[in-house]
C-alpha cells in the first residue's frame, strides 16, 4: 500500500501524499489510502493480525521449501510421536505424518477456500442487492423476501444440507458456505443501492443513455466496495470457522489432505493420550482467525468512522 | 390472503387498531418465510445425488418393485404437486421415515431434541449471567482493565473453532484435572434409573429428588454447556456493552447523576432499565445461535441431542433426517427471531 507512483519525486513521497491540496484525482485517492494506511499502522493489535497473515500467506506458498517431510507420506514405525522429536517439530499424527509439514499444506487449503467464498458470496451479493435496490417495486420485494429466506436459516445447518446435497469435498464445501454467506452482502448492497439511485449523477448519466446494466454495474457497484470489503474482512473469521467446522465434520476436505479441521478431527481420538495431534492444527484455525479479526476490527475503524465509536 | 381484505375493509368500515394489522404483517411474514424455508430443503432433498428410490427399496429389488416405489413415493408427479405434499406432509408433523433408525422423523426428533434444548438453555443462562454484567461494567468503566478483559474475551470467543475448545476442555478439565464427567449425558450406571417426564434430565432427576442422578447429570451437562455460554458470552457482553455506552453518553443520565443519585442507582435503575428491551432481543438471538451452535458441540461431547441426529443422519445418507432436522432448528430460529421482534414492538413504547 506504501509503493504508490510517484510523479514528483523532488518534495519527497510523504509530503506529496500527505498534502492538503492534491493536484490530480491519482494523488487525492492515493493520499486517502496513505491516510487510512497510517491509522491503520497505529492500530498495534490490527498490525499485528496483518503480520500473522502476511506470516501465513508466505508459509502457504513456499510450504514445498519449508515443509520438513512429503505431508502425504505415512510412516507407521513413527507414528503420534510428539512434538519435539527428531525431524518433526510438531510431532507427528496417527499414521505417522508430520504434522508440522501438513500444517504448511493446509494453509493452502484455508487460504483457497476463504478467498474463493469471499469472492463468490460478495458478488453474489452485490449483484442480487443492487437489482433489487435499482429495479425497486415488485423485483425488490421477491429478491429480499427470497434474501429474508436466507437470513433466516441457521447457516452452518444450511451448509450442512447443501454440502449432503452436492456430496462433500473442498469446491461444494466452498459453495455451501457462499450460498449461506450471500445475505448479509446483498442487504448492505441493496441499501448502498437506494441512496445512490436518485442521486443527480445517476439521473445526469440515465439522460445521456445508459441502460441499466451499464449504470448498475459501472456507477452503482463502484460505490458498494468499499463498504462490502469491510464486511468481508469481518466475516473472514467466520468463514475459516465454518469450513473448518465442514472439515471437522468429514464434509470438507477429505482425507488424505490436510484440511486443518479435518486434522483436529483424525486426532480427536487420541485426545487424552496423545494432545497435540488435534491441538496444533486446532491453534492453527485459532490463529487465522484471530488474525482476520484483529484486522477486520482495525479496517473498520479506518474505513468506517460511524461504527468505531463503541 | 383473506386476511389482507379483511384488514383492508376493516379500514374502511371498523378502525382496526395498528397493532392487530402489524400482527397481521408479521403473521404472514412468517408464513412466506416459512414456506420459503420448506421450499428450499425440499429442493436441497431433490437436487441431491442420492435416488430417494434405492434407499428405500434397496439396490436388489425388480424393475417393477422399482416402479411401484417410484409411484409411492409421489415421484411421477409434477414438481409442484409434490411440493405441495410435501408442505402438507411437514404441516401435519410428518417428515417421512428415517432410513437409518427405522422410525418416523417426527418420533426420532422428539426424542433428541430435549437434550439439545437443555444443553442450550443452560448454555444460554451461563452466558446471561456472566456476559451480562461483564457487559454493563466494561461499559461504565470504560477503558479500564475490565473493559480490556471483555474485549480479549470476546476476540478470543469469536476467533476459536468450537470443537477445538471442547477437545481442550475435554483434555484438560476431565483428562487431567478429573473435574466433570466424560462425553455423553449420563453415566452407564445411572441411565434409567429417573422416570422420564420432560426429556430434561436435571429436571427430571430433581423431580424424583434423586439427587446422586442430578449430580451425575450436572457432571456431564456442565463442560459442554459451559462452553457454548462462553460463546454467548462473548456475544451477550459485547452487545450489552455497546448499548450501555449509548445510554451513559444520553442527557438524562447526566441529569440523574446531577440530582445526587449514587452511581449504582443511576447504572441500574435508570441506564439498565432502558436497555432490557434490546438485550432480551440479543439474548433470544444468542439462543437460536446457541441451537445451531450445539452441532459441533453435541459431536464433540457424543451429546445424543438434534445436532448429533442431524450429523449422524448425515453421513448415513438418510435425506428425511438431515430435513427434518433442518426444518425443526429453522423454524426454532424464525420462531425466536419474531418473537423478539415482537417483543420490541409491544414494550417499546418508541416503536408503537
Amino acid at each position: 500500500m506504501t509503493e504508490l507512483p510517484n510523479p514528483q519525486p523532488k518534495p519527497g513521497w510523504r509530503e506529496w501524499l500527505l498534502t492538503d491540496a492534491p493536484a490530480s484525482r491519482g494523488q487525492a485517492r492515493a493520499a486517502a489510502w496513505y491516510a487510512g494506511w497510517l491509522a491503520l499502522r497505529g492500530n498495534t493489535l490490527a498490525m499485528f493480525g496483518l503480520l500473522v497473515l502476511l506470516f501465513l500467506i508466505l508459509c502457504a506458498l513456499f510450504a514445498p521449501l519449508l515443509a520438513s517431510q512429503d505431508p502425504f507420506v505415512q510412516d507407521l514405525g513413527a507414528r503420534l510421536l510428539p512434538p519435539g522429536s527428531e525431524g518433526y517439530i510438531f510431532g507427528t499424527d496417527s499414521l505417522g505424518r508430520d504434522i508440522y509439514s501438513r500444517l504448511l499444506y493446509g494453509a493452502r487449503i484455508s487460504l483457497y477456500i476463504v478467498a474463493l467464498v469471499a469472492l463468490v458470496a460478495p458478488l453474489l451479493g452485490l449483484i442480487i442487492g443492487t437489482i433489487a435496490g435499482y429495479a425497486g417495486g415488485w423485483v425488490d420485494v421477491v429478491l429480499m423476501r427470497f434474501t429474508d429466506i436466507f437470513l433466516a436459516f441457521p447457516r452452518l445447518i444450511l451448509a450442512l444440507a447443501f454440502v449432503a446435497a452436492l456430496g462433500a469435498g473442498i469446491e461444494n464445501a466452498v459453495l455451501a458456505i457462499s450460498l449461506t454467506a450471500w445475505p448479509p452482502y446483498a442487504r448492505i448492497a441493496r441499501a448502498e443501492t437506494l441512496t445512490i439511485r436518485n442521486s443527480d449523477y445517476i439521473h445526469a448519466i440515465r439522460l445521456q443513455g445508459a441502460g441499466p446494466v451499464r449504470i448498475i454495474t459501472r456507477h452503482v457497484w463502484p460505490l458498494c466496495i468499499s463498504s462490502l470489503v469491510i464486511r468481508v474482512t469481518l466475516d473472514m473469521a467466520g468463514i475459516i470457522l465454518t469450513a473448518a467446522g465442514l472439515g471437522f465434520l468429514g464434509l470438507g476436505a477429505q482425507p488424505p489432505s490436510p484440511e486443518w479441521g479435518a486434522m483436529v478431527s483424525e486426532g480427536r481420538k487420541y485426545i487424552l493420550d496423545h494432545w497435540w495431534v488435534a491441538t496444533i492444527p486446532g491453534l492453527a484455525i485459532f490463529a487465522i482467525s484471530l488474525a482476520f479479526n484483529l484486522l477486520g476490527d482495525g479496517l473498520r475503524d479506518v474505513l468506517d468512522p460511524k461504527e468505531s465509536k463503541s | 390472503m383473506s386476511e389482507i381484505s379483511q384488514t383492508r375493509d376493516g379500514q374502511q368500515g371498523l378502525a382496526v387498531p395498528p397493532w392487530l394489522k402489524k400482527l397481521v404483517a408479521t403473521l404472514l411474514t412468517v408464513a412466506v418465510t416459512l414456506l420459503g424455508l420448506l421450499f428450499v430443503t425440499f429442493m436441497i432433498g431433490r437436487v441431491m445425488p442420492i435416488d430417494p428410490v434405492l434407499a428405500v427399496i434397496g439396490e436388489r429389488a425388480t424393475q417393477a418393485q422399482y416402479d411401484a416405489a417410484f409411484k409411492e413415493l409421489g415421484l411421477d408427479k409434477s414438481l409442484l404437486e409434490q411440493f405441495l405434499i410435501y408442505v402438507r406432509d411437514v404441516l401435519s408433523g410428518d417428515f417421512g421415515k428415517s432410513i437409518r433408525t427405522g422410525q418416523e422423523v417426527t418420533t426420532d426428533i422428539a426424542r433428541v431434541f430435549p437434550a439439545t434444548l437443555e444443553l442450550a438453555t443452560l448454555g444460554t443462562v451461563i452466558g446471561i449471567v456472566l456476559g451480562v454484567p461483564l457487559g454493563v461494567m466494561a461499559a461504565v468503566y470504560r477503558g479500564s482493565w475490565i473493559d480490556q478483559l471483555a474485549r480479549f474475551v470476546g476476540l478470543i470467543g469469536y476467533s476459536m473453532p468450537i470443537f477445538w475448545l471442547g477437545l481442550v476442555g475435554l483434555l484438560i478439565f476431565y483428562g487431567i484435572l478429573d473435574w466433570v464427567e466424560g462425553p455423553g449425558r449420563l453415566g452407564v450406571f445411572y441411565q434409567g434409573l429417573v422416570p422420564e417426564r420432560t426429556g430434561l434430565l436435571l429436571v427430571d432427576s430433581a423431580i424424583a429428588g434423586d439427587w446422586t442422578v442430578f449430580k451425575n447429570a450436572f457432571g456431564h451437562i456442565i463442560l459442554p454447556a459451559s462452553l457454548l455460554g462462553y460463546y454467548s458470552l462473548a456475544y451477550i457482553s459485547r452487545m450489552t456493552r455497546s448499548f450501555m455506552l449509548e445510554q451513559l453518553n444520553s442527557e438524562y443520565v447526566t441529569t440523574a447523576r446531577v440530582k445526587g443519585l449514587s452511581e449504582r442507582k443511576v447504572i441500574w435503575r435508570h441506564a439498565f432499565r432502558n436497555i432490557r428491551i434490546q438485550l432480551i432481543t440479543v439474548i433470544a438471538l444468542a439462543y437460536a445461535n446457541l441451537l445451531e451452535g450445539s452441532v459441533l458441540t453435541e459431536i464433540i461431547f457424543a451429546w445424543p441431542g438434534l445436532g448429533s441426529y442431524i450429523t449422524t443422519s448425515l453421513l448415513a445418507n438418510d435425506m428425511n433426517s438431515v430435513l427434518g432436522g433442518t426444518v425443526v432448528i429453522g423454524t426454532i430460529f424464525v420462531a425466536l427471531n419474531i418473537f423478539s421482534d415482537l417483543l420490541y414492538r409491544v414494550f417499546d413504547p418508541r416503536a408503537k
